[in-house]
């Protein structure tokens, strides 16, 4: 008896968020050590849905592994293909035919759209607003209709080929592509109304769970996340691949930190995307979708190589080690999410508990692509 | 910032190389080889520089030296045979046949830790590497520099047994809580 008595001054308990739960968003476990409602300690447990892809990198060939990289980051998955598709490119010295290059842009941007838009309904979700859910979906259904059409897949996309990609489009697609940014960005006000001026939303999300630029620099945070803390960091633009040097596009950037502004980011970048979907569907240019010589069996020169792209989490970066053989030596996957997650102990210290499921939402995470 | 600067801080800092690589063809643009024990004065060049971390992982070299012998014996081998030929064809006698030359034990193959840094305003992505003996992987943690590797070294733990000496918390991260094995060492059998 006399045990519970004695109360101690500053007595804390153990609170365990997940694996299963809705707020993570997949199975994230978040042990917390909770002051009544503040959190005084927060540690995340990874490795749930680990498969160790770099292992599978290391036993089957470079080709192989193609289908791999559309099942990490499943919200995103054609810029995991393209940043892979790049590296191998990069190491093995293929030139790819543009209008292949111009497919792949607008299709890894409409998907990042996608994954916008999805991340958007589930973050108010998480915030208890259910309805923009919805919305969200139903203008996600048309890019997953779209893609479908080129790609075969509505989510874990293999579309990137070694020198190109495997199909063409049909004549629906520009028609259809176009129709559809026609339609978001007749949407895209009726969202800012419904819930970014929303007083309750802005109450949750403005000065809540702040994040500064030397934090993101510390723990290697980026996309979204470090644009949200006044770092103008993205990777089409900081080192350009593809085509988008001749995109005109722009990055947006929000110095508060806050969790309102890496929603801000997002929902200006989709608009950015948009922008840059419209002038590459302009530019088409005729012709193959493939190079010609590229070989049945790639053996990139002996060496490293490191290719990096934006994703709409961040940058993902692709390191292979070849021993010139057919199969890569390593492959080491740099995933956005991990890193940016990695903030989230110290950057949740000494918050309320529903500020900081705000918080983690406004990170954005997708465990597959932390757990790889 | 640029790219040169950061080149001669490094150098000065006690790095073994520092190279320039090819970015459009590596995808990196400096290339840094330094002993475990300059590790951290590398790294310390680096954040003050303002870059911040991208990633950290391992190469396991299992086998390597036994390669570089066998290229070094076919080397030599091609050189003697050579030097016949060249004989032969001058009309001379051959030269004696000169012993092969002694094989020593083969030296120990190395684990390599491989540090990613980037920056968000240069494009300067470095990548700094160093080697341990397989025996013993100990190489110094650089968490207390930037909080981000705790998490990648305790990955780099996971997978290659690489251990980060003064890491606050080197448990499993993504392998489970009591994984003995490390699966991305060349050797490892599930």
């Amino acid at each position: 008896m006399s045990a519970l008595i004695q109360s101690q001054a500053n007595e804390t308990f153990v609170l365990n968020l997940g694996p299963q739960h809705p707020a993570t968003h997949g199975v994230l476990r978040v042990k917390l050590t909770m002051d009544g409602e503040y959190i005084v300690e927060a540690e995340p447990v990874l490795g749930y849905i680990h498969r160790m892809h770099e292992k599978m990198g290391e036993n089957r060939t470079w080709a192989q592994f193609l289908p791999n990289t559309g099942r990490m980051d499943y919200l995103h998955a054609l810029a995991f293909n393209h940043g892979y598709v790049s590296l191998v490119e990069r190491a093995a010295g293929l030139t790819v035919p543009e209008r292949a290059e111009y497919l792949r842009v607008i299709t890894s941007e409409l998907n990042r759209v996608s994954s916008h838009l999805l991340w958007f309904g589930a973050f108010i979700l998480d915030l208890g607003g259910f309805s923009p859910l919805l919305y969200a979906f139903d203008d996600r259904e048309h890019i997953l209709d779209l893609l479908e059409s080129v790609t075969g897949s509505r989510l874990t996309y293999c579309y990137f080929r070694f020198g190109g990609v495997y199909n063409d489009i049909d004549d629906n697609f520009v028609p259809g592509a176009r129709a559809f940014i026609k339609r978001l960005r007749e949407r895209m006000p009726m969202y800012h109304n419904l819930v970014t001026k929303n007083i309750i939303l802005m109450k949750r999300l403005q000065e809540v769970g702040p994040i500064s630029a030397e934090m993101c620099r510390k723990y290697g945070a980026t996309g979204p996340v470090c644009r949200g803390s006044g770092i103008n960091f993205d990777v089409r633009k900081h080192e350009p691949y593809s085509i988008y040097p001749e995109m005109d596009f722009e990055v947006p950037v929000y110095e508060q930190g806050d969790s309102m502004a890496r929603y801000m980011v997002r929902m200006d970048e989709i608009e950015q995307s948009l922008r840059i979907v419209e002038q590459a569907l302009d530019k088409l240019p005729e012709g193959p979708v493939m190079a010609e010589k590229v070989p049945k069996i790639l053996k990139p020169p002996k060496g490293d190589y490191y290719h990096a792209v934006e994703t709409a989490r961040g940058s993902f970066g692709v390191r292979a080690v070849s021993d010139g053989s057919n199969t890569p030596y390593r492959l080491k996957l740099r995933s956005p999410t991990f890193s940016n997650l990695s903030l989230f102990g110290e950057a949740c210290r000494g918050m309320l508990l529903p500020d900081a499921l705000a918080l983690m939402g406004s990170l954005d995470l997708v465990i597959p692509e932390i757990d790889r | 910032m640029n790219c040169g600067a950061i080149k001669e801080n490094l150098a000065a800092s006690g790095a073994q190389a520092v190279n320039e690589t090819e970015y459009a063809r590596k995808g990196f643009a400096l290339d840094v080889q330094v002993a475990p024990e300059q590790l951290l004065a590398a790294v310390s060049v680096l954040d003050a520089a303002g870059f911040f971390i991208e990633a950290i992982t391992g190469v396991d070299w299992l086998g390597e030296q036994a390669a570089l012998r066998k290229e070094a014996v076919a080397k030599a081998a091609a050189a003697a045979k050579a030097k016949v030929e060249a004989a032969a064809a001058a009309g001379e006698e051959p030269p004696p046949v000169e012993p092969a030359a002694e094989q020593g034990e083969l030296a120990e193959d190395a684990l390599e830790a491989v540090y990613d840094f980037n920056h968000y305003e240069a494009l300067c992505r470095v990548t700094v590497r160093t080697r341990v003996p397989r025996s013993k992987p100990e190489v110094p943690t650089i968490s207390q520099i930037y909080s981000g590797a705790n998490w990648h070294e305790r990955e780099t733990h996971d997978f290659f047994g690489i251990i980060f000496v003064g890491h606050p918390c080197l448990v499993p991260l993504l392998l489970p809580e009591d994984a003995d094995y490390h699966p991305l060492l060349k050797d490892f059998r599930p």
